[in-house]
């Protein structure tokens, strides 16, 4: 399918969204780029959904601005937009068959008959639904009905895909299968995709870039390497993954690495950049980064209170000093209530400072 | 239960509890019903079709099919055409029972008190023909009541509750996702419309139309308080009533209340046939 109208980037400026006294968007500015597959990333309740609404035309920001290179878009209505949105629970035509669904749109834009047969085939083939064109929404599989949410949207050929957590109806293999399928299509159309999940794996899976929304704002926006490796404050890393948390401070710091004193044990971790000596703050650490060792200076004591087994090893769950919780993962199985010194690689562990210190 | 299924289902003793709804129906609906359509074939003189054949010789008594059906359609359909788009704007707001209640108010006033009201409003020396006549819009009070208006008002005012409320809770059925997704692939407020929230209410308005005509079609005492009994608004209700109670042909009226049923039920034959070429599944999105 060919390109259609295109741009060269998306900007929020400083859009913001209250209901009543709640301010569900405080403030988000955003550039993105043609051809871009943004994930915004957050727990429900963090405006992500908000967002990918106001850019969608169906809820009106209550400041700031939206543009489309020059082009002020957030006070056009959404069918002015002529942005395609695939929704959380499809949002089929009930009463219209497969093909009708996915004409919907070029029906609208009043293109002949012909043309609408040829483009709606062709992207009944790209999401593999050829043989289905004249059955019922309800008919369907749920991921079927998934395929045809999305050829709707894109046989329009918008400059803009809008995503709102396609995934989240699906049986877990079905998503891996249609997160795939996602990516497929979009490698194929190149369309710019901005992509609305709670799901970390799923973002990190599909994205080009990542935004992490959390309270009604951005938090942090980054590639999942990034992310991954670099969460910029201790809110993102937690919703990262970072499971572990354990309050120490800092004795030593020179920028890529700080030594953070947690109990007894010395820690190597890297950081944001040079602290004060002295500084107080959190060690946090991934599950898989955290494993039993040697007792060394830099280990950290704990008495095992739960192993569940993952096929290639146990993720387990141990006390602390101080009744702190810790999770980490052992190649053999352990008994409750033995000791053990875990170690991490200081590579994968970071230290954030306390809030105003 | 038996291990083994038996050919007849066991008597299920839960069944019984249906019986004191199925005795109240034949004793209250079908034995009258089943009695009046056998009283209307034995007429006071001639064979057993002379009512119907005396009904529809005289003008006097088959034109009020006419003249009830001439009340009824256009009362109904523009119930409907009023209820759809009130009941697409009550959906979206927030205050809704408020304004539900406001709407759904005129049901508990009951009919006389509405006709009385109108018939003081609307009468020559009420306040609209006085309003009308103090702005020198007429020179002469509009009969609005005695005559067809009165009795059209009267039938829209205490039908329009009833089929809002019944277009209500079928627009409310229509998940708003729809309507936002035709919107984000190009359709304008009529094309949502026509498109996708028409299909989809068809048969619920075709059911409020159905419920609502029979209500209309078998108008009464408005018909008497507020219209010209013995003129355009004779309905058929009032020829039955006249055949009963002043001729005491209780054969003739028995009659003419079958060839209303008769009448009502082709009506609604008709549209029942229309909703079954509408689509008839759920009208939400998919899963969710």
């Amino acid at each position: 399918m060919a390109r259609a109208a295109s741009f060269s980037q998306l900007r929020f400026e400083r859009i913001r969204r209250s209901f009543g006294s709640v301010e569900a968007l405080r403030e988000v500015t955003l550039t993105i780029r043609k051809g871009e597959f943004i994930a915004l990333l957050g727990p429900s309740g963090c405006g992500k959904s908000t967002t990918l609404n106001i850019l969608a035309g169906l809820l009106p920001a209550t400041g700031g601005a939206i543009w489309l290179d020059e082009r002020r878009i957030d006070t056009l209505r959404p069918e002015e937009r002529g942005f395609g949105m695939v929704f959380q629970n499809y949002a089929l035509f009930p009463h219209m068959n497969v093909r009708r669904n996915i004409g919907f749109g070029l029906a609208m834009r009043h293109v002949a008959r012909g043309e609408i047969a040829r483009r709606t085939d062709e992207a009944m083939a790209l999401v593999r639904l050829e043989g289905h064109a004249d059955k019922l929404p309800a008919q369907l599989s749920g991921g079927q009905q998934q395929r045809v949410a999305i050829a709707r949207a894109i046989v329009i050929e918008p400059p803009l895909v809008l995503m709102d957590e396609p995934l989240s109806n699906l049986d877990a293999k079905l998503r891996l299968e249609m997160r795939a399928e996602i990516r497929r299509i979009h490698a194929s159309l190149g369309a710019t995709t901005i992509y609305v999940t709670h799901d970390q794996e799923e973002a990190l899976s599909l994205a080009d870039r990542i935004v992490v929304m959390q309270a009604g704002g951005v938090r942090q926006i980054g590639t999942p390497d990034d992310l991954y490796a670099r969460p910029a404050s201790l809110d993102v890393a937690e919703f990262m993954g970072f499971r572990n948390r354990l309050a120490g401070e800092a004795i030593e710091s020179d920028g890529a690495q700080t030594i953070v004193r947690v109990g007894a044990a010395h820690l190597r971790a890297a950081g944001a950049g040079p602290v004060a000596k002295g500084t107080k703050g959190a060690l946090v650490m991934r599950t898989a980064d955290l494993s039993p060792a040697p007792p060394d200076a830099s280990t950290i004591p704990a008495s095992v209170t739960a192993g569940e087994f993952r096929g290639d090893g146990f993720v387990c769950s141990g006390a602390g000093e101080g009744g702190a919780e810790l999770w980490f993962t052992s190649p053999s199985r352990l008994t409750i209530g033995e000791r053990v010194h875990l170690r991490v690689d200081p590579a994968r562990a970071r230290f954030y400072p306390e809030a105003g210190a | 239960m038996a291990a083994a299924p038996s050919a007849r289902a066991p008597f299920d003793g839960v069944a019984l509890l249906a019986a004191p709804a199925a005795l109240i129906l034949c004793a209250l609906f079908l034995y009258p019903f089943a009695y009046g359509l056998w009283l209307s074939f034995v007429p006071a003189a001639g064979g057993a079709l002379a009512n119907y054949r005396k009904f529809f010789a005289d003008p006097f008594l088959y034109g009020t099919i006419a003249t009830t059906l001439w009340l009824a359609l256009p009362v109904t359909l523009l119930n409907l055409a009023v209820a759809v788009p009130v009941a697409m704007r009550v959906r979206l707001m927030r205050n809704q029972r408020l304004l539900t209640t406001i709407l759904v108010l005129p049901i508990t006033l009951g009919v006389v008190l509405i006709a009385q009201g109108l018939l003081t409003y609307l009468g020559p020396q009420g306040w609209f023909n006085r309003a009308l006549m103090t702005l020198g819009l007429v020179s002469h009070p509009v009969r609005l009541v005695h005559d067809y208006w009165g009795v059209f008002l009267s039938l829209f005012l205490t039908g329009f509750p009833f089929t809002f409320l019944l277009t209500l809770s079928h627009v409310s059925g229509i998940d708003p996702a729809l309507e936002q997704a035709a919107a984000t692939l190009g359709a304008n407020a009529r094309q949502r419309f026509l498109a996708v929230i028409l299909p989809l209410l068809a048969p619920g308005l075709a059911i409020a139309f159905c419920l609502s005509f029979v209500q209309a079609f078998s108008v009464f005492p408005s018909a008497i308080l507020l219209g010209a009994p013995a003129g355009p608004t004779r309905v058929i209700s009032i020829a039955a009533y006249q055949a009963a109670f002043e001729d005491f042909d209780y054969s003739m009226a028995s009659a003419i209340a079958m060839l209303m049923g008769g009448v009502q039920l082709a009506i609604i034959a008709a549209v029942l046939g229309l909703r079954g070429l509408a689509y008839r599944g759920p009208a939400g999105g998919g899963k969710g």
